[in-house]
């Protein structure tokens, strides 16, 4: 790992201070993590939503950036992509012809069938490697773990080709201590959302967790370590608010400022923002062969999105969990527009909430939306129904 | 421009006969519906029609049927039903339109389908996955999704020999053998493997075939219209693989090709331009479609969707019958992973189309309903334009929602392009360049 931290900004300050740097830091376009992540010789892996296994880009020695878009125009994606398409895949693109986040490695993986193209796409314009990571789509199958070990094997033996450094099981083992112990934070993270979501508002939160994708885990580690025990001590009291679930951030994120302003209204008291970051549910542990147990924790001990096919994890059924575990009143049905995944589940989600009796908002989003107004309003309508009804 | 009147009982036959197969298909299908008879729900790429049909399953391609109320010009009632239940406008219309087939007990323009006794479908569209997961919901029947790994990098196709390979046919053999099991059950039947060798080989027969027929259309002029002529044997490809009607249909089409070619009949009178189609025709005007090039001269001499819509028949691929099932592994997996390439990195096949077809013109026709094969055409095309001097048109519409084809519109872009096609001929012919 960098021996200069990329993120030093937060560190010396107070709660409101960290959290404004965490902020700035989410906010920067410009990407100053990985610019200096590569001013000191470092590599970068820049992965595509939804999951992917940082892990073996970290042992190999190179930043894994998650590539999540951006509020930006795409100037030169634009000519890329035709009409009808969601906003990440053209910001994403942009993000590297613009030079704001050069890599020596693009995967993505076949969450839907816009994003699988990108592997085609990102190719044809850059030299250095463009991949598909095939994830299992039928997770069930007896056959699904060894391949995908295999798959994680093709991508540790790239990785280290790239980096110039053997990717060994011990140097493994290592990343996925580092990582095993960025879950259990994020899950601390989480449980604070959950039980005192007065204590942390949802786009601090939400901060706080993506920036797992712009600095090494380390680093991330040391931010939760020292946040959380401050946002336990946070001295803000509970307030008349409904408790929501937010449904429908697992790829194109929605905009900031969106997250904000619903956490104006409501406590998001859990949520599918990047979930990829906290797909691995438990630890997956540094015993035994390292790439077998990441394909394990993949397959059986992980969350859901409708992106990845399960038979046992009905995706309305997991949804349902999802706002029992929280103890959530009602829901936040969002899709990232023209994103076919997300606007086919809403039809299963709303079903299972009118059968359910359980209030829920819908709405659709783009990363590059700069007006709320009239979500806002809405969305204050439909909070007041519910606390006043 | 018309088309080439027919000369003898033989030139024709292809179409005919195709027409033919397709209704009888569809009839027996509307008969297991009346009698109750439950089908296998399947998609085009990685149909497995060599297994289903080794458990007599009535085979049911919901893609065709969304299609079929395109082309007859019912889509819109379809979509709209769908819409009205909460289905986005911006998603698959053959989705759509499947869920309003449903919701009316399977009735389609065409007749009657059955209802599923198992959906067996493959990753080689997401939407697939989506799609059936909406049946598991409805019927509660089972489903099983082949997952087949297809070519990570451009540049570096599935095929035997390449690093990883032997892997990824482990996996999908391994599958096949839990979907025999699974098929066992759902049928009560059990599995015979000399019907699924049977099956095989009368695959073997058809991709022998489908892929000289397309290696014919190199003639020139050439012999058929990869669009429309195309789309009929796309449907015998997909409705009888793996039965005997279907191989012998495609011998026979051969055989009328060949004949074609040795007389000097083209599919146009006169051909003018020679044209490689990108994408998913446009349905809800199909036939006009193909018109607005053809009143050009301008014909379709192969396409991506000849590839990718008869799930990589087009490679010829034959099992190896002595080992059935490692073989059925090997042949669905370069099938699917061929398909997947011609919609993700489809450069290098179409480089190669437009030497060997000796092509004028690429168009591309990205659709809303489909990412799969829509999302890489605009960079593709300027990829494709840095790799060969080759003129393209760019053209959007859809395959199923006529709100967004404008005929008027395309025809303008139409025309314009074969201005410029002529243009350029003439300048070649006069020395400029
Ligand atoms: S937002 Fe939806 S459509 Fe877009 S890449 Fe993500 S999953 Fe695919
Ligand atoms: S998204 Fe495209 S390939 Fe997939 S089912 Fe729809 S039309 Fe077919």
């Amino acid at each position: 790992m960098n021996a200069t931290p990329l993120f030093p900004e937060w560190r010396g300050r107070d709660l409101d201070g960290i959290l404004h740097a965490a902020i700035e830091l989410l906010e920067n376009t410009d990407f100053p993590t990985v610019k200096r992540w590569r001013e000191s010789g470092g590599k970068v892996v820049g992965h595509f939503q939804v999951y992917f296994p940082e892990e073996i880009a970290h042992a190999a020695g190179m930043l894994p950036f998650k590539m999540r878009g951006a509020p930006i125009k795409p100037r030169q994606a634009d000519s890329r992509f035709g009409s009808y398409l969601c906003s990440i895949l053209k910001t994403s693109l942009e993000l590297a012809l613009s030079n704001r986040v050069p890599l020596e490695l693009f995967v993505t993986h076949p969450i839907c069938d816009a994003a699988r193209n990108l592997a085609g796409v990102f190719g044809r314009n850059f030299p250095y490697p463009c991949q598909i990571l095939y994830l299992p789509q039928n997770a069930t199958s007896p056959a699904a773990r060894e391949y995908l070990r295999g798959e994680y094997d093709r991508v540790r033996e790239l990785c280290g080709e790239i980096a110039g450094r053997e990717v060994t099981d011990e140097r493994l083992r290592a990343a996925i201590g580092v990582f095993d112990r960025n879950r259990a934070l994020l899950r601390e993270l989480y449980a604070i959302k959950r039980g005192t979501p007065w204590l942390v508002a949802a786009h601090e939160a939400y901060a706080l967790t993506a920036i797992a994708g712009l600095v090494p885990r380390e680093e991330h580690n040391e931010l939760l370590e020292a946040v959380l025990p401050l946002l336990r001590a946070r001295g803000t009291h509970p307030q008349d608010r409904v408790r929501v679930v937010f449904e429908g951030g697992f790829c194109e994120q929605p905009p900031f400022e969106l997250i904000r302003s619903i956490g104006r209204s409501c406590y998001v008291v859990d949520d599918d923002f990047l979930i990829g970051l906290r797909w691995l549910l438990e630890d997956v542990g540094t015993q035994g062969d390292p790439l077998d147990a990441l394909a394990d924790a993949y397959l059986n001990r992980s969350s859901y999105s409708p992106v990845q096919h399960d038979p046992r994890k009905l995706k309305e059924a997991m949804l349902l969990e999802r706002v029992r575990g929280a103890n959530a009143q009602a829901v936040i049905l969002a899709a990232a527009k023209m994103c076919e995944p997300g606007l086919e589940e809403q039809v299963a989600y709303v079903h299972a909430l009118d059968e359910a009796k359980l209030p829920y908002f819908v709405t659709e989003f783009e990363e590059n939306m700069t007006s709320f107004d009239t979500l806002e309003i809405q969305l204050e309508t439909f909070v007041e129904n519910l606390l006043f009804v | 421009m018309d088309q080439t009147p027919e000369v003898d009982g033989i030139v024709g036959r292809g179409n005919r006969e195709g027409a033919r197969l397709f209704r009888l298909w569809f009839d027996g299908l509307g008969a297991a519906a009346e009698e109750g008879r439950d089908g296998a729900y399947v998609f085009v790429m990685g149909s497995l029609g060599e297994l289903l049909t080794a458990f007599d399953l009535p085979m049911v391609f919901p893609e065709i049927n969304s299609l079929q109320t395109a082309v007859r010009r019912q889509a819109h009632e379809y979509l709209n039903e769908a819409e009205d239940i909460g289905y986005s406008p911006d998603i698959c219309g053959y989705v759509k339109a499947d869920v309003a087939t449903q919701r009316r007990g399977g009735m389609l323009p065409m007749g009657r389908v059955p209802k599923p006794a198992i959906a067996v479908l493959t990753n080689a569209c997401n939407t697939y996955i989506k799609w059936a997961e909406i049946w598991e919901r409805m019927y509660h029947m089972p489903t099983y999704v082949l997952d087949i790994p297809a070519s990570r990098q451009d540049g570096h196709p599935v095929h035997r020999g390449a690093p990883g390979f032997e892997r990824d046919r482990r996996y999908v053999a391994a599958q096949l053998r839990e979907l025999i099991g699974l098929l066992e059950t759902t049928t009560g039947k059990a599995f015979d493997v000399d019907r699924l060798r049977e099956a095989m080989g009368h695959a073997n027969s058809m991709s022998r075939s489908w892929k000289r027929v397309i290696e014919l259309n190199r003639s020139r002029p050439s012999l058929f219209n990869a669009l429309s002529d195309g789309t009929i044997y796309l449907g015998v490809c997909n409705g009888f693989r793996g039965q005997e009607a279907g191989a012998r249909y495609f011998e026979e089409l051969v055989e009328e090709l060949e004949h074609k070619r040795a007389h000097g009949i083209g599919t146009l009178v006169d051909e003018k331009f020679r044209l490689v189609f990108v994408g998913v025709p446009c349905y809800p005007i199909f036939r006009r479609f193909t018109e607005l090039f053809s009143e050009h001269g301008g014909t379709f001499v192969n396409s991506t969707y000849l590839w990718f819509a008869s799930g990589g028949t087009n490679l010829g691929f034959e099992y190896d019958l002595k080992d059935p099932i490692e073989s059925l592994a090997e042949g669905v997996l370069v099938g699917c992973s061929d398909a997947m390439d011609s919609m993700f990195f489809q450069t290098r096949a179409l480089d190669s189309i437009i030497g060997e077809f000796a092509v004028d013109g690429v168009i591309y026709h990205p659709i809303k309903s489909c990412r799969t094969t829509s999302t890489g055409l605009a960079d593709n095309r300027r990829a494709l334009m840095e790799l060969r001097d080759v003129p393209s048109l760019f053209i959007e519409s859809d395959m199923m929602d006529r709100r967004v084809v404008s005929e008027a519109q395309l025809k303008n872009r139409i025309d314009a392009f074969f201005e410029g096609l002529q243009s350029r001929r003439q300048q070649t012919a006069a020395g400029i360049s």
